[in-house]
């Protein structure tokens, strides 16, 4: 899933200060399982924010909807009808849904509520850790299930680097080292051959060095 | 044993402390509540294994969301105590009233009034 964490209070009270008719948007998707911007969180948010406005005097209307997804027409078309009775919409979704809103709703101002991290797992309540950067080419058949390009520091294909010290990243001992679990993965898998092979240079034009990219599929297009 | 606590105090029964999340606690001071408190079983104790250590780390967000707004995080409060700590609770209620009397009222509802 997209990771996305919350932005402070104080950031998001900067710059959305100058309006007086807010919506808080929420996205039932990813941010509500990384409790960053879920239906809760849009309560939270405008529940401080309500607070915040009345104790500066002033009478800033802040209402809450979450919304399934905003990275789709269809749920985003959900607030046609109530959209103008805003100034600015806070959006909570990660940085795609606030794009996306700001697309459909060209004239209507969009914050975003969170920071959008990374693509990744929950590895428990609390704790989200990267395992993709979307390169477009994905190689993990041939690295065990183990991704060099969002978990080895320097992005190294045939790793490790000098650096791998015990199995940790020499960037920082907290972290490990993806080569290192790379080949402990194959030597599990009783295929430590593999790591024998020189991975070829990668074509690097499918990750963002290519510019923005799409995926565009005639065989499901209407 | 009959014990008094101030009665200005208005007690909401949870199953469990860890019931209690950020937004009951906000919602309360936007309703106007001076202060908010919330009474757990000992650490140690939860019959839920972490209900009151949850409670606490969520009184801890309340808290630090309610400085930052200006209403000030130390209107909020967490205590541990067991069930058999009758006195306990009642000094504790009087340890808190007296904490939010020398704070004064909770703002938004003076801010409140202003707007009406
Ligand atoms: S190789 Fe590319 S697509 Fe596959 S997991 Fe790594 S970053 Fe993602
Ligand atoms: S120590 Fe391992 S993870 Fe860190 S940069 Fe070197 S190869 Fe990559």
């Amino acid at each position: 899933m997209i990771v996305a964490d919350r932005k402070p209070i104080e950031e998001i009270i900067a710059e959305i200060k100058e309006h007086e008719k807010i919506l808080i948007l929420g996205c039932n998707e990813c941010v509500t399982v990384c409790e960053a911007g879920g239906k809760k969180e849009v309560g939270v948010l405008a529940s401080a924010l309500r607070m915040y406005f009345l104790n500066q005097g002033r009478d800033v209307k802040l209402d809450e909807i979450t919304l399934e997804r905003q990275c789709d027409h269809e749920y985003l078309e959900e607030i046609r009808d109530v959209i103008d009775q805003y100034d600015a919409v806070v959006s909570l979704a990660c940085g795609v849904g606030v794009q996306f809103m700001a697309e459909k709703y060209h004239t209507m101002p969009v914050y975003p509520g969170v920071n959008t991290c990374f693509l990744g797992v929950t590895e428990k309540r609390g704790l989200w850790t990267e395992r993709c950067q979307a390169c477009g080419q994905c190689i993990l058949a041939r690295t065990g299930g183990i991704c060099p390009v969002s978990r080895c520091a320097k992005r190294i294909l045939n790793g490790p680097c000098g650096g791998s010290t015990q199995g940790s990243c020499e960037i920082n001992k907290e972290i490990s080292c993806a080569w290192q679990l790379i080949i402990d993965r194959l030597k599990a898998l009783d295929r430590l051959d593999d790591y024998e092979q020189i991975d070829p240079i990668k074509d690097w034009s499918t990750d963002r060095a290519g510019g923005p990219r799409k995926v565009e599929r005639e065989d499901v297009q209407q | 044993m009959r014990l008094q606590y101030p009665s200005d105090i208005n007690i909401i029964l949870v199953p469990c402390t860890g019931k209690v999340d950020v937004l009951h606690i906000l919602h309360a001071f936007e309703k106007g509540a001076d202060g908010v408190y919330a009474v757990g079983c000992m650490e140690g104790d939860c019959h839920y294994n972490s209900g009151n250590l949850r409670a606490r780390k969520r009184v801890e967000q309340a808290q630090s969301i309610l400085e930052t707004i200006g209403i000030g995080g130390e209107r909020a409060q967490m205590y541990n105590l067991s069930s058999s700590e009758g006195p306990r609770f009642a000094q504790i209620a009087a340890e808190m009233d007296e904490k939010i009397r020398n704070l004064g009222p909770n703002p938004i509802k003076l801010a409140k009034k202003k707007a009406a």
